[in-house]
């Protein structure tokens, strides 16, 4: 009995430390770079584990450069555009696969799931002729229609598995009303599908948010440039002397609002992320 | 109650065909009103996918350049491969092509193997019962949420080989004598590369499996403990094949990224030969070397061999279900 409790025991312990282990290494890396982007510039290349003083000097100094801060503005319209077409267009799209039957679902159903496979790489040239003859090229704008060739997929698959999954019977008594689909869509099911918009709008947005080679490729200036792009061509006064405390102030004040969205929404992330995967 | 009450009635045929009339106007409208909502969508995809898509295959036969798209002439196969005074010429001639094919299977069936075993552990761990394991879950799912630029930034600096704290810490504990110079030299930079993206998809593997395990029948395991089986016998026996279909839709997902893998290589390595990968060689063609022509060769075939993979899932997956059955 002795010898089971001790067991038992270790057990315990052994599973506390693998979680600690795991923790470490999820939670390390962001950690670090938090520790250096408070550094004065004199302590940089000091290896430290712990903060020994508080220095905002970084912060400062990227707070202070125009293109950062409007980096940062250009990121979120971007983002908020991408979100709000991808809804618009997802939600009435998921509404006609989830709910009518009609010949050729399967198939628009498929080409979705194509589209969603596509390397971005393989439409880049393409894209990149439709964007100047728009005249969107350095432009926020052809950002904004890029994107949609990720997260429009991926937002009309996954509302459609949310759509599937409400009762019929919702539809049928509007449809005795003789409602027609569109006040069906926005008097029935937007308000029951909020939760469901909440999700795939968030995951959009993480998704816009990171994206990284249409807006290096898609733009010119300083100006127009996103959030990651700036972080990637922050640079010193040769390869060799990279501004470390700088580009992680930078990294830090663009995914701490992640991180925040992450913790506050992680179920209904979990949730989108695996009916985007397991159900599809 | 309404319909029962009306069925009742002597003139009940007559409805009911008035109904079925009814019924199939109601189809017929929700059809057409499908479609319509559908169109926006539709025609949005058109435009950011399969027009481009096709622009770039037309590109890939042509000596179009970045500054001139319009006034590209047709070459032919000239892209693809070439024969010229003896020598072959073009994409499929191009040692530093098969080498960035080479690193891109290499990195992918590496990462992704990776990140399936670590994946399933940490989703093992999280399905056990402790205190604070939401907030175990919300820390696991950081890595996932930051911006694959950022995370490659953050390892970035922390493998610098001069001041970086993993060549401080191997260092401290005696596994190297001198710092290693990761992201440059090229024997480590492909593994340092590996070690970034496992680190940064570990938590989406683990959110699939985790979701699967949670769907588990709880009374199997009950039964296994009752007749003192080992549970790692018991994970390999039952757990492992209940939970194939989601690790299989897991795996696809994240080979299909891997193939396709720019930010994280582009930004620890830029374009060193070392770990180009498919992606990273077609764009450098396209953009810096403003060769559209030559470039949407090389995306063309990185789109046939990503559909090829594919096919080959879905083959093999029809396969499985059909033993299976």
């Amino acid at each position: 009995m002795n010898q089971y409790q001790l067991i038992k025991l270790a057990k315990r312990v052994g599973l506390y430390a693998l979680i600690a282990v795991v923790m470490v290494y999820a939670i390390f890396p962001f950690y670090y770079a938090v520790i250096t982007s408070l550094k004065p510039s004199s302590e940089l290349f000091r290896v430290d584990f712990w903060l020994s003083s508080l220095d905002f000097g970084n912060y400062v100094q990227i707070f202070t450069q125009k293109s950062f801060v409007r980096a940062i503005f250009n990121s979120i319209i971007v983002s908020l555009s991408v979100v709000f077409i991808a809804l618009l267009l997802g939600i009435t799209a998921s509404y006609a696969l989830g709910r009518v039957r009609f010949r050729g679902r399967t198939t628009v159903m498929l080409t979705i799931l194509g589209v969603s496979m596509f390397p971005q790489v393989a439409v880049l040239s393409g894209l990149f002729e439709v964007i100047r003859t728009l005249n969107l090229y350095n432009n926020p704008g052809g950002l904004i229609l890029s994107y949609t060739i990720f997260t429009l997929p991926f937002t009309v698959w996954v509302l459609t598995t949310f759509m599937r999954q409400l009762p019929m019977e919702l539809e049928e008594a509007a449809i005795m009303d003789g409602a027609t689909p569109w006040v069906i869509i926005t008097k029935v099911f937007l308000p029951l599908m909020w939760p469901a918009m909440a999700t795939t709008g968030l995951l959009a947005f993480i998704a816009a948010w990171n994206e990284f080679l249409f807006a290096l490729t898609f733009t010119l200036t300083d100006d127009q440039r996103t959030v990651p792009v700036a972080i990637a061509l922050i640079s010193g006064g040769s390869q060799h002397e990279l501004p470390w405390g700088a580009i992680m102030a930078a990294s830090v004040t663009v995914t701490v609002p992640l991180v925040i969205l992450v913790m506050i929404f992680q179920r209904r992330i979990v949730s989108g992320l695996t009916a985007g995967a397991v159900k599809g | 109650m309404t319909i029962q009450a009306t069925d009742s009635t002597p003139a009940k045929g007559r409805l009911a065909q008035a109904g079925h009339h009814r019924g199939t106007k109601v189809r017929r409208q929700r059809v057409r009103a499908a479609w319509t909502f559908l169109a926006p969508m539709l025609v949005a995809l058109v435009l950011v996918a399969g027009w481009p898509l096709l622009r770039t295959f037309y590109f890939s036969f042509t000596d179009a350049s970045l500054s001139d798209t319009a006034g590209a002439a047709l070459i032919g196969f000239e892209n693809y491969l070439v024969y010229d005074d003896g020598t072959w010429y073009g994409l499929l001639a191009d040692p530093v092509w098969w080498r960035s094919v080479w690193n891109t299977v290499f990195f992918s069936v590496v990462s992704v193997s990776l990140e399936v075993v670590f994946g399933i552990i940490v989703a093992l761990l999280l399905n056990a019962e402790f205190k604070g394991r939401m907030l175990v879950r919300a820390a696991v799912l950081i890595p996932w949420a930051i911006p694959t630029i950022v995370s490659a930034k953050m390892w970035a600096w922390m493998l610098n080989d001069q001041f970086g704290i993993i060549n401080h810490m191997l260092m401290a504990i005696g596994i190297i004598d001198s710092p290693i110079a990761w992201t440059a030299s090229a024997s480590y930079s492909m593994w340092a590369v590996i070690m970034v993206d496992v680190w940064k998809t570990i938590p989406f593997v683990a959110l699939l499996v985790l979701a699967a395990l949670q769907m588990l029948p709880k009374d199997c395991y009950e039964a296994a403990e009752v007749d003192g089986i080992h549970p790692v016998r018991v994970f390999f026996r039952v757990t492992l094949p209940l939970i194939t279909p989601a690790l299989m839709v897991a795996v696809i997902f994240r080979l299909l990224d891997a193939l396709r893998v720019f930010d994280v290589i582009y930004v620890l390595t830029s374009n060193a030969t070392s770990t180009m990968t498919m992606s990273i060689y077609a764009r450098q063609q396209l953009v810096e070397f403003q060769d559209v022509g030559y470039g949407s060769a090389a995306s063309t075939m990185l789109f046939l061999i990503i559909a090829l993979a594919v096919v080959i899932y879905l083959y093999l997956g029809r396969r499985q279900l059909g033993v299976d059955q």
